[in-house]
């Protein structure tokens, strides 16, 4: 870990500007990422601006419908929050699927769309990897790339986004609010995060000194039949191979609506809207589910150690849909299915 | 109060230290002017190290010194004065010894820092210029360079062929084979390996450290530094879990030691997550099996060949093949056993080593063959049950095994298991339910033990073992307590420290047997004093009795013939004006028992999993493991043991793995987040039974140790419950959910079904 100054700030614009001015500085939150890749020599920060004490750690429903979810939030906070719980059980699932309960209770909800990827090699100074040192090579490419993505990658990069978190947002169509150099603006959760292209040492689009300030859930709920599906290589605390997000508005056995988001897949939370409509106004069949897994899944590419992952996703597609439709008003539970 | 301990539980005594943060563990201990270190590792498998520059890690202030292979030097030069008391054949690794690197992770620098962050950064800057040898690190696919494993490992004999197998094989008409894989494993107990060097004086030192065997290491460090035995004293009274990786002594003894002895400062080194991958893993292994059986259920064959994989400088060897030759009743046996040298550090004992790697194979296969035959896999067992040693033919000195089977089917309801694959499914969830058996040494080693009785009635008993979580402290004062007749809370125990009289490496689940007998044995010793000491008392009842006369219980001595006539020990003590007794006692095995008999523990393990149809994930939801492992002196600890062990074996089959790749030579997926270990939500229900087991032939208190038995058996009897919920045989650990599919699929295009038809 090399040396660094920390400087706490006292509010959001104090925040902004002290990183501004720090040309590799980084925000810390509940540190759970930073402080890991700093051990390990990946993140160098000279400046650590600490954001703890920023006034935005409040759950609040907004005007216009819809729920503000302060970024230093923690996501057990926000996990277990009432509203969150009653309105929109699609996050809570996915943020309890994720890490182990000390690091959820650590973690915010600024911090959790910012978490990096979990690529051996990135980690490992001793390998070449494009994330961490642009220009060196990928050593997933032709290695163990069991984690590793389907979808959207590219040559220079294939890793996967890690967040459970952020597969459920992306499902619900959540919006995050910035603040920057240049003032405020509201982006979707969709152009948060990027593909690898031939970039991938950017994660996603925001630009240096800006600050998470909040991420809203829009006013649109899903209450009844959503399912979020995790298949990983242990029962807990293990990083997904694949999840799906499902958020399901049903009349009867028909589809209105369907959003299906897919992590650990890409570099990003991954949804295909244009497929999604080919659920409309269906009913909930095996059959439409698979036709719509396959569409999902038409561009996928394995690079060996992963190709499994194509086949999985379809039949996690499968499952979280059937569960999601299968829920009621009367069993909000997820209740095994047949 | 009530003096009669063994084979009744009790808690640990060393828990209210752990628990309180009292118990002090290696990295723990307080020093004066502290130093800290920080191990640099190699980037590359094969090769040497051109250059290091440490010019800009000297820089950084709070550095104290970077030690390269550069710099070291005074050191012995004889490979022997490397080796330890856990050493395989082959040239012992050397820290810093040169600029050779043999494989990746290699310690070739420490930075001395006034802190570990300061140590830590500092060694981030060390420039290194390597030239690059091509590595090999492919276990499967170098299988072509086998070679037979030498001798050299205690412990270690060649397995041993019989009649005629490929005959038998050829002939037989009902037959099966396949091939067998596991990864590698990284022991990774939850204490990182650790030690604070004291420097005391010129050429003396003291290390707390941790391991399984103090005397080893002072064995290891005195050789190799050039000090006197009785100058390096080695401490370790409480080890956060090893399970065979503090064995041998480690880098970070040596380098600590090292650095102390050059700066004559004290020294704390402590290894990161990341650097528990970079020493000794339980091999990769792979495995080929061909068995064939009549129809009545009788084996006809077994061909086992093992393959596992060793170090470029040494040959690690381990007992795999050598058990399918004496588990069941077969004539016709071939068994072959041989290494393959990668660019990885020498593998080292991992619980129950070898043994867990057959039985992985061996009882997967026996499961195939009674499918084979369509018969039920305890039927089958039953049918070839061993009564005898088949390899030695001695009888075992006991074998409980077939009680294990009735025992352990009947709480896990066997009974009502239906023989097809496929046939129990709750929604999504096939269900299956598989079982193996499996068997471990029990073995005992020479050891030492000192008592000192006090005259307040108090004793102190020690002995230099080690204490890795297994119920060590409490068994022993168990023991004591009950030998001498005194309260729990009047005897302490103590280990861990070359101060103490000497006792063999905490391995191969003889502790309890070894250190047990020799504190029974000091404390008979003490007790004949006592006696001798009241038999001497005048106006008592004792006067002149004979030693045989004697009992003792609730801290009295009685008269046996007159249990009333009671005298405290206090009390003789007081009256024999002896203010304390002190004895050292030895004991070892007997080598006539070892001539006639055959020494074994045995367990049975009865699995049920869950396997969803469509996304091939598997969950154990229930376990059952039945042991026989003689008498069991403490029913809690030893439950805790098996326990332990079956979680671990489900870590096993369905997690564990540590990834290599192959381009780099190196293990990727090393730190916890990506190697993977049972968590809570992955465990169910497990139940442990011992049955009933007597032997008065393995050593005098009747048992055989239970730190390694629970293990054995527990991945094959899951890998079969698997097969049993699907239909589905992986042979290749950890059985992940994509290998299921895959495997299924693969069955699936096959023209003609495998096994059942
Ligand atoms: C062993 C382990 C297992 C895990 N398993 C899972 C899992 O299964 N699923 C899952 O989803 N996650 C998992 N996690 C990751 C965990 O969820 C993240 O580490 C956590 O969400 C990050 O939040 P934080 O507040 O601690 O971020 P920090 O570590 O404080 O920061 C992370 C990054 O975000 C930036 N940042 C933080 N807040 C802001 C803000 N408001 N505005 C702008 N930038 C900001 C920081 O500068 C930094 O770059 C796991 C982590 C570990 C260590
Ligand atoms: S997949 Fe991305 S993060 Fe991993 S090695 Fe390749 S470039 Fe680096």
């Amino acid at each position: 870990m090399n040396s660094f100054s920390y400087i706490r700030a006292a509010d959001p614009a104090e925040a902004v500007s002290q990183l501004a001015q720090q040309s590799n500085g980084k925000f810390v939150a509940g540190g759970t990422n930073l402080f890991d890749l700093m051990k390990e020599n990946i993140e160098q920060p000279p400046y650590v601006i600490d954001i703890n004490r920023l006034d935005l750690a409040r759950i609040e429903p907004l005007p216009q419908g819809g729920l503000r979810l302060g970024a230093l939030v923690t996501n057990a906070d926000t996990a277990w929050n009432e509203l969150v719980e009653q309105n929109y059980p699609l996050l809570s699932k996915a943020i309890l699927a994720g890490a182990s309960p000390q690091l959820r209770n650590m973690a915010t909800n600024g911090g959790n769309p910012l978490q990096r990827t979990r690529c051996y090699y990135f980690y490992d100074h001793a390998t070449p990897c494009n994330k961490r040192e642009p220009g060196t090579g990928c050593s997933a490419l032709n290695g163990f790339n069991r984690i590793h993505a389907i979808l959207g990658t590219s040559e220079h990069c294939i890793a996967t986004h890690p967040s459970d978190m952020c597969v459920a947002l992306r499902a619900l169509g959540a919006r995050v609010n910035i603040k920057g150099v240049n003032g405020e603006r509201t982006i979707d959760f969709a152009d948060l995060h990027r593909l690898p292209g031939d970039a991938p040492h950017l994660d996603n689009n925001l630009e240096h000194g800006d600050l998470i300030t909040s991420i809203d859930l829009p006013e649109k709920q899903f209450k009844t039949n959503v399912a979020y599906l995790k298949l990983r290589d242990r029962q807990s605390y293990a990083f997904a191979l694949v999840s799906v997000a499902v958020a399901l508005e049903m009349n009867g056995d028909q589809i209105l609506e369907a959003r299906v988001a897919l992590g650990g897949v890409a570099h990003k939370p991954w949804r295909d809207e244009a497929a999604e409509e080919q659920l409309k106004g269906q009913p909930a069949t095996a059959d439409h589910f698979k036709a719509f897994a396959d569409t999902v899944l038409s561009g996928a590419i394995g690079y060996g150690h992963n190709t499994f992952k194509i086949e999985l996703a379809k039949r996690a597609i499968v499952r979280a849909l059937t569960t999601a439709a299968a829920q009621s008003v009367e069993e909000p539970s997820s209740q095994p299915l047949v | 109060m009530n003096t009669k301990y063994t084979g009744q539980s009790a808690s640990r005594v060393d828990g209210p230290l752990k628990v309180t943060g009292k118990a002090k563990y290696a990295a723990e201990f307080a020093a004066d002017g502290l130093l800290y270190g920080y191990v640099l590792n190699s980037n590359i498998a094969s090769g040497e190290i051109l250059s290091i520059d440490t010019t800009a890690a000297m820089g950084i202030k709070g550095v104290i010194s970077v030690f390269t292979h550069e710099n070291v030097e005074d050191l012995t030069w004889f490979n022997i004065k490397y080796k330890d008391m856990d050493s395989t054949a082959g040239t012992p690794f050397r820290p810093l010894g040169s600029n050779k690197i043999l494989f990746s992770m290699q310690p070739i620098g420490l930075v001395v820092a006034e802190s570990f962050e300061i140590a830590r950064l500092a060694a981030s800057l060390i420039e290194i210029s390597y030239k690059e040898y091509p590595h090999v690190t492919n276990l499967q696919g170098e299988l072509d360079h086998s070679k037979e494993a030498p001798m050299g490992k205690i412990g270690y004999v060649q397995p041993k062929s019989r009649g005629n197998a490929e005959k038998a094989y050829r002939k037989a008409e009902y037959k099966i084979q396949g091939e067998y894989v596991h990864a590698a494993e990284h022991h990774n107990p939850l204490e990182m390996l650790a030690t604070t060097a004291i420097w005391e004086e010129e050429g003396k030192i003291t290390l707390y450290d941790k391991t399984q065997g103090v005397s080893n290491v002072q064995m290891y460090i005195s050789n190799v530094f050039g000090l006197k035995m009785e100058n390096v004293r080695v401490v370790s009274p409480f080890v956060g879990g090893a399970f065979g990786i503090g064995l041998r002594p480690k880098y970070n003894v040596f380098l600590a030691t090292l650095a102390s002895l050059e700066l004559r400062r004290n020294i704390r080194l402590v290894l990161t997550r990341q650097q528990m991958f970079s020493f000794g893993h339980r091999p990769g292994s792979v495995q080929r099996i061909a068995m064939s059986a009549d129809l009545n259920g009788k084996l006809t064959s077994i061909q086992h060949a093992a393959f596992g994989e060793t170090s470029t400088y040494e040959d690690y060897t381990e007992i795999v093949a050598n058990w399918s030759g004496t588990m069941y009743n077969c004539e016709n046996v071939k068994l072959k056993y041989e290494l393959v040298k990668l660019n990885v550090a020498t593998p080292t004992d991992m619980r129950a080593p070898g043994a867990v790697t057959s039985a992985h194979a061996f009882e997967s296969a026996i499961d195939e063959m009674a499918y084979a035959i369509k018969m039920d896999p305890l039927e089958f067992r039953r049918i070839n049950y061993a009564e005898e040693d088949q390899v030695e033919k001695k009888p075992y000195s006991s074998k409980e095994l077939r009680a294990c089977y009735d025992q352990g089917a009947a709480k896990f309801g066997w009974e009502n298991r239906p023989l097809e694959p496929q046939s129990m499914r709750e929604g999504n969830q096939l269900v299956g339910w598989g079982m193996a058996n499996g068997a471990w040494d029990a073995l005992m080693m020479p050891a030492k033990a000192q008592a000192i009785l006090s005259a307040d009635g108090k004793l102190i008993l020690s002995s230099g073992t080690s204490d890795i979580g297994t119920g060590t402290y409490t068994i022993m004062t168990q023991i004591g307590a009950e030998t001498l007749g005194l309260g729990l809370d009047d005897v302490t125990f103590q280990l861990g420290d070359t101060h103490m009289p000497m006792a063999p490496l905490e391995g191969g689940s003889w502790t309890a047997a070894s250190v047990g007998s020799a504190v029974k044995a000091v404390c008979e010793e003490v007790k004949t004093k006592l006696f001798e000491m009241a038999s001497k008392l005048k106006d008592t009842p004792f006067k002149r009795a004979k030693i045989k006369d004697f009992a003792v219980d609730h801290g009295h001595i009685s008269l046996l013939s007159n249990p009333s006539a009671r005298l405290s020990i206090v009390d003789v003590m007081r009256l024999s004006g002896v203010n304390s007794i002190l004895e050292t006692a030895m004991s070892g095995p007997d080598p006539k028992a070892k001539k006639t008999h055959s020494f074994n523990s045995h367990a049975a393990v009865f699995a049920e999993v869950k396997v969803d149809a469509d996304l091939g994930t598997v969950v154990v939801t229930r376990v059952v493991c039945a042991v026989a492992a003689g008498k069991i002196l403490n029913p809690k600890t030893a439950g805790s043991q098996i326990l332990g062990s079956v979680v671990w074996g489900i870590s096993k089959a369905l997690e564990e793995e540590s990834v290599l790749d192959n381009e780099f030579g190196r293990f990727m997926n090393h730190s916890l987040a990506e190697y993977h270990v049972a968590v809570n939500k992955d465990i169910n229900e497990i139940d442990v039974i011992f049955v009933e087991e007597h032997d008065d032939l393995v050593n005098p208190l009747g048992i055989k140790g239970v730190g390694e038995i629970g293990i054995v058996a527990v991945a094959p009897a899951i890998a079969n419950a698997v097969f049993h919920a699907t239909g589905v045989r992986v042979r290749n650990l950890p059985i992940t959910m994509d290998k299921v599919l895959q495997i299924a699929e693969e069955d699936k295009n096959q023209e003609e079904v495998p096994l059942l038809k």
